[in-house]
């Protein structure tokens, strides 16, 4: 059973519709990504999963329930994180600050959590007790996914985590999400770097104007020389 | 050194005691900006209407033949009066703010909303009490403690009254407390974390009503505890704290906006500053009268009482010329 699908999803900020048909499935054990065109919808469909934009046709699933326009204090319990591409910290908190934020809805013992993020990403237990905004673009990157993993997701929803990294962050960055994939926790992710990411993923899918253009593994998405031409830049 | 004495009277204590009023008040002013992103013009009001509250929960003590031995009834009231105008605040902003919030309302609109509030408050007020003055010491007395200074020579004594002693040792209590809930507690990181970005906040599936709630019961509860104390030192009337709601926001900005911290420190620098501007200067000059080389005026004081107000804005204007965020860099928008 995938841990998220998506059908015809169409959805958008209240005008006419960013999302015209929607099509995405991966199962827990994936790395799902999203490539495409600027303006295709891509960060849009994450928002339309977390219940940040309004979704007026198809359904979305996860976990075998349907949770179209829940909103995220209801998402989070569920076992669904999100990682917001921009402003993505709390800069003026302590980094350990930041992941306890990311534990608001458990009522049971994070630490057991927090000590598992801190040894997926050791540079994060270092630095705890520094404030989030004075990290490098790298580290506050890290110190983002590690809070959205302390609710323990079982899908984690990462928009653009490469973006404004340098070259040498963005494979590291990469090598992390493989990381916590490998611990459990599906991955569906927007990625600029399409071929980078493509690389990597076990599913992969086009978007253009809202809709699927390609679906397929990662592997071949980077062989169809349609896929290469137009949307991997030939 | 009766002078200084003087000068000990008239600045120290009462901007330690004017400064804690103003700290009080901006913390509710800089919480709520932090939160909900307004300027919250109504909260003088408020705390006007927790000074009355204070004072009907006296006289309904007293009635009831209740007396305390050593403090002021009114500020053995005051828990109590804090619980009920936090429960006031969170109905405010359920019939007022919250329809606005949910349909979008831009800042400015729940701004002038909360004017329209500072009209309904106060016109409640006028109501039910009148537009005269109210005090806290009709049936009691009001301590004033003077401590003699041993030294040769001095006349003068440190003085103070009762209820402002009580009120600077309410307000360190009510910090320590803030600090605490703010720093150790999960709902008061979780506020902070909203100041800081609400909408990670609401990513992190933080319920961001329920700060919201608690956010009016503490900027609440504070606006009763500075209003009372207002009323305890001075006289209770329905423009009580409009007065001085001026003040209090110029204290929160200067702080810097949405920081607890900035709000006290801005708090304590506009009371000083006020009571230090209006301070006749003269009168420390005096011992050495015969020694100057011209005539000494009787009155030296950098504005004249009437203008106490402007002292703030002037503070204001330089703070943000040097720190466009305030002291504690606050946010901007």
């Amino acid at each position: 059973m995938p841990v998220i699908e998506l059908k015809d999803v169409v959805g958008g900020y209240g005008g006419a519709p960013i999302l015209n048909g929607v099509n995405i499935a991966i199962e827990q054990s994936d790395i799902g990504v999203i490539v495409g065109p600027n303006g295709a919808g891509k960060s849009t469909t994450l928002k339309a999963i977390f219940g940040l934009l309004r979704v007026t046709g198809g359904s979305i699933v996860f976990n075998g329930e349907e949770i179209q326009n829940a909103l995220p204090d209801r998402l989070v319990p569920k076992g669904l994180s999100f990682v917001p591409q921009e402003k993505n910290v709390f800069t003026s908190m302590s980094v350990e600050e930041n992941l306890e934020m990311g534990a608001f809805t458990r009522t049971d013992d994070y630490r057991p959590t927090m000590e598992w993020v801190y040894e997926m990403f050791p540079v994060l237990r270092e630095k705890r007790r520094q404030p989030a905004g004075e990290l490098s673009g790298g580290q506050r990157q890290m110190v983002a996914m590690g809070r959205a993993l302390m609710s323990q997701p079982k899908l984690l929803l990462l928009d653009e985590p490469s973006a404004g990294l340098s070259p040498r962050y963005v494979l590291e960055i990469f090598e992390q999400i493989v990381k916590v994939n490998k611990a459990g926790v599906g991955i569906l992710m927007v990625e600029q770097n399409a071929r980078q990411a493509l690389a990597f993923a076990s599913r992969g899918f086009v978007l253009a104007t809202g809709k699927n253009r390609f679906t397929g593994t990662g592997a071949e998405l980077i062989a169809d020389p349609e896929v290469a031409k137009s949307f991997l830049g030939g | 050194m009766n002078e200084l004495i003087f000068f000990f009277n008239n600045v120290m204590i009462a901007g330690v005691v004017l400064g804690s009023i103003y700290a009080v008040g901006a913390i509710g002013v800089t919480l709520i900006f932090g939160i909900l992103r307004f300027a919250h013009f109504a909260h003088g009001d408020m705390m006007t209407m927790g000074a009355f509250v204070a004072f009907l929960l006296m006289t309904a003590f007293q009635a009831m033949g209740f007396t305390t031995p050593f403090l002021p009834t009114g500020f053995v009231v005051l828990p109590i009066a804090m619980v009920f105008t936090a429960i006031i605040a969170l109905g405010i902003d359920k019939g007022f703010y919250a329809p606005l919030r949910a349909r979008g309302a831009r800042p400015v609109t729940l701004l002038i909303a909360s004017i329209g509030v500072t009209l309904i408050i106060q016109g409640l007020i006028r109501l039910f009490f009148g537009s005269g003055t109210w005090s806290f010491f009709e049936t009691e007395q009001k301590q004033l403690i003077r401590i003699p200074v041993p030294l040769e020579g001095v006349t003068r004594t440190i003085n103070f009254t009762q209820p402002q002693l009580l009120m600077i040792v309410a307000t360190i209590i009510a910090v320590v407390a803030l600090h605490l809930f703010l720093t150790r507690s999960r709902l008061g990181k979780a506020m902070r974390a909203m100041a800081d970005n609400a909408d990670l906040a609401q990513v992190s599936g933080i319920n961001t009503k329920l700060v919201v709630r608690v956010t009016w019961i503490i900027a609440g509860g504070l606006a009763a505890m500075a209003g009372t104390m207002l009323a305890l030192d001075v006289n209770l009337k329905p423009d009580l704290a409009f007065n001085i709601v001026l003040p209090i926001f110029a204290a929160a900005i200067v702080g810097g906006l949405g920081k607890p911290f900035g709000a006290i420190a801005g708090g304590y620098l506009i009371g000083f500053a006020e009571t230090a501007a209006i301070f006749n200067w003269s009168v420390l000059a005096r011992p050495f009268a015969g020694s100057l080389p011209f005539e000494l005026p009787a009155t030296v004081a950098i504005v004249p009482t009437e203008y106490k107000l402007t002292v703030a804005f002037v503070i204001l204007v330089v703070v943000l010329l040097w720190r466009p965020t305030g002291i504690f860099k606050g946010a901007s928008t």
